[in-house]
Order: C-alpha cells, then structure tokens, then sequence
C-alpha cells in the first residue's frame, strides 16, 4: 500500500514536471507578474484616458473628446502648479545633484577618514518617509518659535516668512526635499565613482592633469550615463510631488507651493472630478514624455 | 606657486619655502573640507534628533524660546494621547501591509526576473520593454482609475480600506523585476543545466539551485520594498487604509496641531526603519545603487 502510494506521489510530481516544460516554465514565472502588472498598471493606464475623454452630465456620463484637454490648457490653476513645478525643477533639482556629486566625488577621496560612517549619516534622511520629513520641517520651520527663525534671530537674521510668503514657502519645500533625497543620490554617484578604472587618474596625474582638470576630462565623462538617469528620474519625482506639497506646505499662500500631484488629488478626491482629473494625469503624462526626450537628445548631442 | 600646484610633488625643484607652502595650503583645505562635512553631518542628523526630543515634550514646549534641545518627560503622556488617532491599529496595519507586500513583490518579482534573465520565449523583450517603459509614467496616472476600481469591488472583501487595496496594485514592480532580472543573469547556465539533470525541474531549479544564491540580491530588494510600502503615503491616504503616514496626515490636519503627539508618532515611525538601518546599512546603500546600474 505504502510503495503504491508513494510511487502515485512521485509520477504526480513527475506530472507536474511534465507540464512545466522549459518551453511552459517562463510562462509560468512571468505570470503573476504580467496578470498583477495588466489589472493594476495597463488596464488604469487605458481606464484613465477613456475617463479623461468622458464626462459627467446631470449624472450620465458622455463623451466629450478633447473638451477635457481644451480646458486643461485654459485652466490657471493647472498653469500655476507646473509653474510652480517648473522652478522646483530648475531650481531645487540642479542643486540637489550638484551638492550630492560633490559629496560623493569628496567621500570617494582615499585620504578622507570616516568615509563609511559619513555615507551612512548622508543617506539616513532617504529612509524616512515623506510624510514624517514634512511634519519635522513644518515644526522646524514654524514662523513663529520655530526653531530655524530662533536660529536666524541669533545671528540677527528674519524672522523669515517661510509659510506666509509664497517665495519662502517654495524655498521651504526645496530645502526639504534635499534634504530627504541628496544623501540618495550622492550613493548612487557613489557606486559610478566606483566603476572608474582608478589607473586612469594615476595616468593623468602623472601627466600633471590637478584634480579639477581630472573632475572634468575623467570623472565627468565616465559618469555621463549615472548623470542622465538621475536627472530624468529627479525630474520625473519632482513633476510628481505630493506628500511634501499637501502635509508641509498645504499647497501654500495662494497656492504657491500648490503642486500638479495635489491637484489632482484636490480635483479627484476633494471634488470628485475623475474625469479631469485625469485629464490632469495625462497632462502630466504628456510633459514627463517631452522633458524625458529632450534631456535624452540634450544628452546624446553632447556625446558627438 | 600656480605651476607648483598642478604639479605633482615629486616634480617640485623649487626652494623648501615653496614647497611647504602648498603642504599647508593642503592641509588647511583639508581641515576646512572636514569642517563643511562635519556641517553637513549635523543637518543630516539634526531633523531626527529633534524629532525624538519634541516626542518628550508637551505641545507648548516643542515651540518654546529657547528651544528645548535636551529631552523632556512626557513621552509615555504623548504616547497615550496617540489612541486619538488609533495609532496602535496604523502599526498592525504598516507593520503587516509591509510585511505580506514585501513577501509577495520578492516572489512574483524574482520569479518574473528569473524567466526575464534565463529563458527565451515569445515577446520576451516586448513585454520586458513594456515593463521597463512604465518607470517613466508618473504613478498618479493609475491612482483615479485604480479608486474607481478598488471602490467598486467587494468580492472576496470590500476593497476599499482593506489590506488587499494597499498590497495588490503594486506587487508587480517593474523595478522588483528588473533588478532581479540584472542579479540574475549573471547565474551560470552550467549550474543550471546541471539541476535539469539531476532532475530538480524547472521550478525546483529556480527555487532550489538559484534562489539561494540570490540572498544579497533578495535582502537588497526586500529592503527597498519595506520601505518604499512602510513610507507610502498618497495610495494609502486614497485608498482610506489607516497607515502610519495616514496617521501622522490625521494628526497634521487637526486644527489644533498636537506637537508633542505628531513628534511622538513620527519618531515611531522613523525608529523602525532606522534600528533596521544601523544592521542593514550595506544592502539599504546596494538596493539604491542598484537602481544606477544600467541595462
């Protein structure tokens, strides 16, 4: 009885082998991911353009074309918040990358001691959620009794209007997101630092290249690739930005630090728009797409 | 003295003034470059230690002049104040939505990877491009059809403020894949085909012959997913699943802001991560650096 079972048991698992041939087996490992990444990701993605093409009349839902878009590009507040995007990304993002190559050309010195422990100090700020980052900052950055302002005061500084003006408001959550991302992406410079052949800058020494002239003709060129795929993935962050926009600023005075994420949340889930909301979406898909090809071409043209 | 800088020291046949200047000149920047980072230390840990301070603090006292700077004794009084907020069920519920995420993406990802890196088979780099290709799109394009969705299901729950809502939609990570699909296919087909041979299957060799191998990879990942689930705020907060970032939004929208409490949530919130951090802190920096590492 017992062997009799137990070969059952070894031809059904011999079976089941059988059927997960190699011709079967990559179908069945990609599966779970390409039936979750179709309900949750494509099917939206489509759901939401159908939506941003509809809307709702005495409660039916009609067909509407590119009424939707029409409106987008009449609509101000829309226009403010990428404005207000736009100088994050021309402002706080060049900065941001700036400052973390720096420190990750300074923490890659051999001399420097401490190294390991300072890369961990400077990334610490990249584990902490945007959530807990923007009630830490709108406390320290209180107007008045805040801790920076009583900081300033010492040195006969402000008191700086850092949530009633809109300038300082957008000052305020630049300083935050560098905060919470210059850390991130100095490791990730870090790891292409890595990758430079380290003969190269013994070479050029012995040629009499100083450090500055090595920064330019070795490091900079190497680090190209690392330099695009940070700058697209900071921009596509930054045109994105809600946690910090909605709980540190609260979209600010005048809606000076009001962001293309709170927006829609505000036309989505305060007003119940879902229609232009997602027409908002697109708006944003459409302006992700363009920045993305031109700082790919900006990149490419630059290689010639 | 200009000549003398680009030069290396060897190369120096100047006067023994010369050459000590640039020696100091060196060190002074040193210490100087020292200084700054020192600097920046600080700004980098200062936001978390005030944060654990003013969990200390009564309200009144997180905004007082001077500022508080040394701990005060109200934690366990601001501890108790956060059942306002349920913020015991935000923990169960983080703890345990990062928990099954995590588990979960580290399968279906590292399996879709495994097939990705190992296999040819039709529309391999079709739907692999298509994955890739949605790393571009903002994710905020998915949130109003996804609440739509999620809203109108009840089967085998009600969706919308289940666990099911916050771990599903994204399991799947095109990210997950793709850094499990580069740890991958560096694996040795040899090894490989020698499992096929010993009769360990398909599935037996993934699970068996490569999984283990992939442990720096899998801790990595497994990382980045905790944490990107655990500090997840906008999905959570539509999705109306109590959250510890939900929690902490609640607590922040009040019209009489509770500094003390909002402080004390927040430090719980960042503690976790960060206790995790000080014992993981290579495969915290490998899992952000992996996302450099290009295709």
């Amino acid at each position: 009885m017992q062997t009799a079972a137990s070969k059952q048991a070894v031809t059904s698992a011999r079976r089941f082998e059988l059927r997960l041939s190699p011709k079967m087996a990559p179908y069945v490992f990609i599966a779970p991911a390409v039936i979750l990444f179709g309900i949750f990701m494509v099917y939206p993605i489509i759901y939401s353009f159908v939506l941003s093409l509809q809307a709702q009349v005495d409660g039916n839902t009609v067909w509407v074309g590119i009424d939707n878009y029409a409106q987008l590009l009449d609509d101000d507040k829309f226009k403010q918040a990428l404005g207000n995007t736009f100088w994050l990304l021309v402002g706080q993002v060049p900065l941001m990358l700036i400052l973390g190559l720096l420190l990750a050309v300074t923490l890659n010195s051999k001399w420097l001691r401490l190294r390991g422990a300072l890369r961990s100090i400077y990334f610490l700020p990249a584990i902490t959620a945007l959530a807990a980052v923007s009630v830490i900052f709108r406390i320290l950055f209180q107007e008045n009794d805040g801790f920076v302002n009583y900081g300033l005061g010492l040195i006969g500084a402000g008191p700086v209007k850092w949530s009633t003006n809109g300038f300082w408001n957008t000052i305020l959550l630049m300083l935050a997101i560098s905060w919470r991302w210059t850390g991130y992406n100095m490791v990730i410079y870090l790891s292409g630092l890595q990758s430079i052949p380290g003969d190269l800058y013994e070479a050029a020494a012995v040629d009499g290249a100083n450090p500055i002239t090595q920064f330019f003709r070795i490091t900079l060129p190497f680090m190209r690739p690392i330099l695009i795929f940070t700058t697209i993935f900071s921009t596509i962050g930054t045109l994105q930005i809600f946690d910090e926009s909605y709980l540190l600023t609260r979209g600010g005075p005048n809606d000076a630090t009001l962001t293309v994420g709170l927006y829609l949340y505000r036309t989505a889930f305060r007003q119940a728009d879902f229609n232009y909301a997602s027409t908002v979406a697109y708006g944003l898909v459409v302006i992700i797409a363009l920045l993305s090809i031109l700082q790919f071409r900006f990149a490419r043209t630059e290689e010639i | 003295m200009v000549e003398n800088l680009s030069r290396p020291a060897y190369a120096s046949t100047s006067t023994s003034t010369s050459t000590r200047q640039p020696r100091v000149g060196k060190m002074a920047g040193r210490v100087l470059l020292y200084v700054a980072l020192a600097v920046g230390a600080i700004i980098s840990l200062f936001p978390f230690y005030f944060a654990f301070i003013a969990a200390t603090h009564r309200s009144d006292e997180v905004l007082a002049s001077p500022p508080n700077l040394l701990p005060g004794g109200e934690l366990f009084k601001n501890i108790g104040r956060l059942g306002d907020v349920k913020f015991g069920d935000a923990m169960w519920n983080s703890a345990w939505i990062a928990t099954f995420y995590t588990a979960a993406a580290l399968v279906v990802c590292s399996m879709a990877g495994y097939a990705f890196a190992k296999y040819k088979f039709m529309f391999r780099d079709t739907i692999f491009f298509i994955f890739l290709a949605s790393l571009m799109l903002p994710s905020i394009v998915t949130y109003v059809p996804l609440f739509k969705m999620i809203s109108s299901w009840t089967w085998p729950t009600t969706w919308l403020g289940s666990w099911w809502a916050v771990i599903l939609p994204t399991i799947a990570s095109p990210f997950g894949i793709f850094l499990m699909r580069q740890a991958m296919s560096q694996f040795p087909d040899e090894l490989l085909d020698a499992g096929r041979i010993d009769g360990a299957g398909e599935f037996g060799t993934f699970w068996r012959i490569v999984l283990p191998v992939m442990k720096p990879s899998l801790a990595a990942l497994a990382i980045l997913m905790f944490m990107s689930q655990w500090n997840n705020f906008f999905w959570p907060l539509v999705s109306q699943v109590h959250t510890i970032p939900v929690a902490i939004g609640e607590f922040n929208g009040a019209s009489i802001i509770d500094y003390g409490g909002i402080m004390t949530a927040t430090s719980l919130s960042v503690l976790p991560l960060l206790v995790v951090f000080l014992f993981f802190q290579r495969q915290f920096i490998s899992g952000a650096m992996a996302g450099a590492v290009k295709g």
